[in-house]
């Protein structure tokens, strides 16, 4: 039977993120988690050929301790087992460092066939975790795989880009990331949704990673964030009432006068 | 609403399931396969994923082992978003409850499984063309043959026919014997001499399938008999008692659904400069429709842990729960597209959907006026005189 390690990530529940005004990095601890959304048609992928090829599917996490409930939900999505890398020393990694734990801890779980995760996360956004991390395991990395099929040994993914669909044979093993979106999803099992209580991850910290402090954390972290600031209306827009014809030359009255009309 | 049902944990998380397949799976699609009449097997699939077809299949065979009261509350709540999709659903456990009821263990356990994963669909057959509320009058016949059955006739309005892997088929052995010369079998999609007949249009519950079965020299194993032969009726009757709580559960969904989507108009919909909820005749009308359904569900769920405090004869309190909340349904989903006004009437609008599929329920799994028949005979039982 081979391995699938399916990487997720827990995103802040948009509306409930602060801000960490010191250190310019979201606030995790305080936030209420959710699954980071492009990461279920990662996990749909990955349980798609559990069902085809009898993979075992390991979906794996960095984050905090309030990363629990979102790796239960996930478990009830039918994945065989549940990890949660946690650690102080990882907080405030940017993608490179995250990609060296990463890296780290899936070499752990190593011998495995294939490394899935969703294309970007909804809060980062910079969908460079995937291909980082292929690199420091010196695996091949395929972005924006749509579909992909286990046939004698080897891989078959259909990558998707701007220009359309191709093919590609690979094989195992490798690191694939995901499109958003893809047909169908599967909602998670009640069996395992009522015995969510029972199945707790198993936790890998720093003692087990054994990565330098320097590579990891936000002092390993070459990204050395500006600013980062909570959105705030600085001026109302200016409503004006009237009859149509009347706004109509106000309108463009004042638009003459911001200066985009001549 | 203005009274919450106690439920447990495991009725909460499982209501919440329904809910995410319902507004992921359904809610976006329901008026569009009502419009095209399909059948969709998208939602069949999840609810299959989401181990929702092994509410009532004992554990031993891989389901959950709950009762009546779990199974009616998912129908419930998935008649919320389509009661053609819960159709679909709960003709699989009308399919299923004869086999989990009297079936042999070497059935049991050659269907149940696949059953309680959702990899088969179920199917009940009992009508036919000259055999509706007069059931007994069905014609279709099964002869012994050796180690076989041969099966011949037409059963009607088959809800799931086609896409149903196993149908309980209720044919006469011994035509001579009346109500006792009838027997259950399961007969599986592809036996010899099995098809399936035209797809019925419907006013409503479009999104679900209702054909003919055909018969005709169909063969099927003698192993395929429920219990024993004359025992047709009793199974039939036994499967319907348990099954017609699910048809009270699709009333309250459905119910639900049209009060809330009504209620929403009524307090946003302007006219002489208020909101029209702000008129008596039609908040009380609300209020009217709050108090029908709070009745009706108190109903369905009392009979429901009535079934499931292991009640030997509930007849009676079935044929209450499916006759009560299914003419509610009826009054709630007509008045809400009157609250509504022309947007109630118009097919953008859901409400005029949830009015015909609530038309059906008053009519299937056993007329509301057998209903009436079955409480004022187990009614007449109760006093002696």
């Amino acid at each position: 039977m081979g391995r699938i390690l399916v990487c997720i990530k827990g995103v802040p529940k948009p509306g409930t993120v602060k801000v960490d005004k010191e250190t310019h990095t979201l606030c995790r601890k305080s936030a209420e988690l959710i699954l980071n959304p492009p990461d279920r048609p990662a996990l749909e992928v990955a349980q798609r050929l559990k069902d085809q090829a009898n993979f075992e599917v390991i979906a794996i996490s960095m984050g905090p301790p309030n990363m629990v409930p979102v790796l239960q939900k996930v478990y009830a999505l039918g994945v065989d087992d549940i990890y949660l890398i946690s650690d102080r020393a990882f907080a405030g990694s940017d993608t490179l460092a995250t990609s060296r734990i990463l890296a780290k801890a899936l070499s752990l779980l190593s011998p495995f066939d294939l490394v899935v995760m969703g294309a970007r996360s909804i809060d980062g956004e910079t969908g460079q975790v995937p291909p980082e991390t292929a690199s420091l395991l010196n695996l091949p990395s395929i972005t924006y795989v749509k579909e992909i099929r286990y046939v004698d040994g080897k891989f078959i993914a259909i990558r998707e880009d701007d220009f359309g669909e191709e093919e590609m044979e690979f094989y195992p093993p490798a690191v694939v990331s995901i499109v958003p979106e893809i047909d169908y999803v599967r909602p998670p099992s009640l069996k395992r949704l009522l015995s969510i209580k029972e199945v707790t991850p198993k936790i890998l910290t720093n003692a087990e990673l054994n990565l330098d402090e320097a590579s990891i954390g936000l002092s390993g972290s070459p990204t050395q964030v500006a600013d980062v600031f909570e959105k705030t209306f600085v001026s109302r827009g200016e409503i004006f009432e009237g009859e149509p014809d009347e706004l109509a030359e106000k309108l463009i009255e004042v638009l003459k006068e911001k200066g985009f009309l001549a | 609403m203005l009274i919450e049902f106690p439920l447990k944990e495991e009725h909460k998380i499982m209501i919440d399931l329904i809910k995410e397949i319902g507004e992921t799976y359904i809610k976006p699609y329901s008026l569009e396969w009502d419009e095209k009449e399909a059948y969709d097997a998208t939602p069949i699939k999840a609810l299959a994923q989401a181990d929702l077809f092994g509410l009532i299949i004992p554990k031993e065979y891989g389901g959950l082992g709950f009762g009546t009261f779990e199974m009616c509350l998912a129908v419930e709540w998935l008649s919320y978003f389509c009661a053609g999709v819960s159709t679909t659903y709960a003709a699989s456990f009308l399919g299923a409850y004869p086999i989990i009821l009297f079936g042999s263990k070497e059935q049991k356990e050659r269907y149940l499984p696949s059953i309680a994963k959702g990899e088969k669909l179920c199917a009940f057959a009992l009508t036919e063309p000259q055999a509706g509320s007069d059931a007994f009058a069905i014609k279709t016949t099964a002869k012994k043959d050796g180690d076989f059955y041969i099966l011949n006739g037409i059963k009607q309005w088959i809800t799931n026919g086609g896409i149903a892997d196993i149908y309980i088929v209720i044919a006469l052995t011994d035509p001579a014997k009346g109500a006792r010369g009838a027997s259950a079998f399961i007969v599986e999609k592809g036996d010899p001499g099995f098809v399936v007949g035209k797809k019925e249009k419907k006013l409503g519950l479009r999104a679900s399938l209702t054909t003919d079965l055909i018969f005709n020299d169909c063969q099927i194993p003698k192993e395929r008999l429920i219990a024993k032969e004359g025992m047709g009726f009793m199974v039939a009757l036994k499967t319907l008692d348990y099954a017609r709580c699910g048809a009270g559960a699709q009333a309250l969904g459905i119910a639900q659904a049209a009060l809330e989507v009504s209620l929403k108009h009524a307090k946003t919909r302007v006219q002489f400069g208020q909101p029209v909820y702000q008129f008596q005749a039609v908040s009380h009308t609300f209020a009217e429709m709050a108090m029908r359904l709070s009745s009706a569900r108190a109903l369905v769920y009392s009979v429901c842990h009535y079934i499931d405090s292991v009640a030997k004869d509930f007849s009676g309190a079935s044929a209450m729960a499916k006759c009560f909340a299914t003419d509610q349904a009826m009054w709630i989903t007509e008045r809400a597209i009157q609250m509504m006004g022309g947007y109630g009437y118009m097919r953008d609008y859901p409400v005029q959907k949830f009015f015909r599929d609530a038309k059906c329920l008053q009519i299937y799994e056993g007329t509301n006026e057998i209903q009436r028949n079955v409480i004022a005979r187990e009614l007449a039982k109760w006093i002696k005189v």
